[in-house]
């Protein structure tokens, strides 16, 4: 046994792990969630504004990150629908307006179909330039975005019109997979910014350990990779849809089922990688 | 024929076989759209039922190319073999010429050409543009002088003017980012780590607070400790740089957990979306309800 594990090809775990993930998604495991205080103050900060306050959208990912940021955005949209808040969608990542587009069709299109283009919620597109956009549009956003997506003149759009720059919005709402994201705003906006810009964001798994010393004097909420996406699922479906909502808003907490099992592979794969470890340095065949 | 080889052609055959069979019988993979609001937008069964929906034989296409890229990607996890190689040129010439299109079209155009010829670029490319001059526009005169200048290095004489440019880069994305971290990482990182040793609420202490505080702020002291190699680890500092290392071990031990996560999302959705959009196994949004 010891030396077939010490032996072991691989790709068996790879084909564990296969299985790990895949039979709880063909049998649709799910679990129940228990909301921690992160993503109770993002919540909180989306639900502390009043109808008609502006809220950027700045989704700063693209397909590949999909899996576990397209949960966070969808409900961010859906939250922001809820409230009737005004918002202004953006991206730093050049795949990003698809992103936008796909959540607008999803929840704005599909589930609001009352809320009016240019008026309750804009799509500004992509700008490149990074870090250097932000420090732009922190002091002038007409600068660098002189129309939308669709190539309407910005001042042609009437919920732009008394928009100067970033720190004229109640609150950034930033979905970030890498740079430029998270990091970049919490750098050039509401650190310098701090009694005018708020932020709260979603940012994947890789990313989130980056950001913890930001919260909560630099960033007040954060929802971590995809166990933070269906937390705050969660929230937004116990208040706004308590008697069984669409199944689109719960993307994030099914995924939890395969994270669960996944999970309890890694740790038996890390005990029983350790243990073969430790045995064979018992039995001279490793040095320390 | 090798037995390897003859066990993997079987295999695909047998998959050939399941795929054609599922597709000429329920439509694996299929992908119906309706008119919604001036755009196209996948249909749901109640559209398909009434008949208001086509099949998009585009975005059905678009399911199956990804589902088959998928799979050749995944087979890199068996070995790497000629499909994983396609799979990754299409990928990389794919990615290249969309961030050439999007560069063009949304840097290039509104963003130079745009402020410098406005009423031109207006005419033809961007109807939403201003045609009027902004204030300063002569001002896009020096990134345009920038721009020929780093493409120089492309012609067979004078390949050093292309520096300057990269100089002008270098030393503008050094002085942002240094201002950046220097604000936001190590300022408000110290003001961040000044707090309260003894939290007190509502005239009662918080012993969980201050359990944490103490813990972070030791931790941050023991980490320092660790990295301060002008005295030798030895003793009291010794002992204390080893509870830094400690600490370290522990924040990769977090962020290995997080990376695990995010890794096993990424392997979710892929799974998601064979079982769900390609071969119809799961239904989790009810798109296909009685279909």
């Amino acid at each position: 046994m010891y030396q077939f594990f010490k032996t072991l090809d691989r790709r068996w775990v790879f084909l564990l792990m296969a299985l790990a993930v895949g039979i709880p998604i063909l049998m649709q495991l799910q679990f129940p969630e228990k909301p921690t205080g992160l993503a109770v103050v993002v919540f909180e900060e989306v639900e502390r504004l009043n109808e008609g306050d502006k809220v950027l959208m700045a989704f700063d990912y693209d397909p590949s990150g999909e899996g576990e940021l397209g949960p966070m955005a969808t409900s961010f949209v859906r939250h922001c629908c809820e409230k009737r808040l005004k918002m202004y969608f953006t991206t730093l990542w050049p795949a990003g307006p698809q992103m936008i587009q796909d959540s607008i069709n999803r929840v704005i299109r599909a589930d609001f179909p009352g809320l009016v283009y240019g008026v309750d919620y804009v799509d500004l597109g992509y700008k490149s330039g990074e870090e250097g956009v932000i420090k732009v549009i922190v002091t002038n956003l007409r600068q660098l975005y002189t129309t939308d997506a669709r190539g309407t003149n910005i001042d042609q759009i009437p919920m732009c019109l008394d928009v100067d720059n970033v720190q004229d919005m109640d609150l950034i709402v930033n979905v970030s997979a890498g740079y430029p994201g998270t990091k970049e705003w919490v750098q050039y906006a509401s650190t310098p910014y701090p009694d005018d810009i708020r932020i709260v964001a979603g940012c994947t798994g890789v990313q989130a350990p980056l950001f913890y010393p930001y919260v909560p004097q630099q960033l007040p909420g954060m929802l971590a990779a995809i166990k933070g996406a269906a937390e705050y699922e969660e929230l937004v479906v116990n208040k706004y849809a308590p008697d069984g909502p669409d199944p689109k808003y719960l993307e994030a907490k099914r995924r939890m089922g395969p994270q669960l099992v996944a999970h309890l592979l890694m740790i038996a794969l890390i005990i029983g990688g350790n243990t073969i470890y430790f045995i064979e340095r018992r039995r001279g065949g490793v040095s320390a | 024929m090798k037995r390897e080889t003859l066990i993997w052609l079987i295999v695909l055959v047998i998959a050939g076989i399941y795929l054609s069979y599922r597709f000429a019988t329920v439509g694996i993979g299929s992908v119906y759209v309706q008119e919604l609001g001036g755009e196209q937008a996948e249909a749901g069964v109640a559209e398909i039922a009434a008949g208001t929906a086509t099949l998009s034989v585009s975005r059905t296409f678009g399911v199956w190319a990804a589902a088959i890229f998928t799979l050749c990607i995944f087979s890199f996890l068996y070995r790497d073999n000629p499909l994983y190689k396609f799979a990754e040129s299409v990928v990389v010439g794919v990615s290249a010429a969309y961030w050439m299109v999007v560069q063009f079209w949304g840097v290039i155009i509104p963003n130079l050409l745009g402020k410098l010829w406005p009423a031109w670029i207006q005419s033809w490319a961007m109807p939403g543009l201003s045609p009027l001059y902004g204030a300063y526009w002569y001002m896009n005169l020096i990134p345009l002088a920038l721009g020929v200048m780093l493409l120089w290095r492309l012609a067979p004489k004078g390949a050093w003017i292309a520096r300057w440019p990269l100089a002008f880069i270098v030393g503008t994305t050094a002085g942002i980012r240094m201002v950046g971290f220097i604000e936001a990482d190590f300022l408000s990182q110290i003001a961040n780590s000044i707090v309260p040793l003894v939290v007190a609420t509502d005239g009662s202490i918080d012993v969980w607070a201050c359990i944490r505080n103490w813990i972070m702020i030791l931790g941050i002291m023991a980490c320092l400790v660790y990295f301060f190699f002008s005295i030798e680890h030895k003793g009291v500092v010794g002992h204390v740089s080893r509870v830094g290392i400690w600490v370290l071990m522990i924040t990769f031990g977090a962020s290995f957990g997080y990376t695990v996560m995010g890794r096993i999302a990424l392997l979710a959705i892929r799974f998601e979306f064979l079982f769900d959009d390609w071969l119809w196994l799961i239904d989790p949004l009810q798109k296909r309800v009685g279909l």
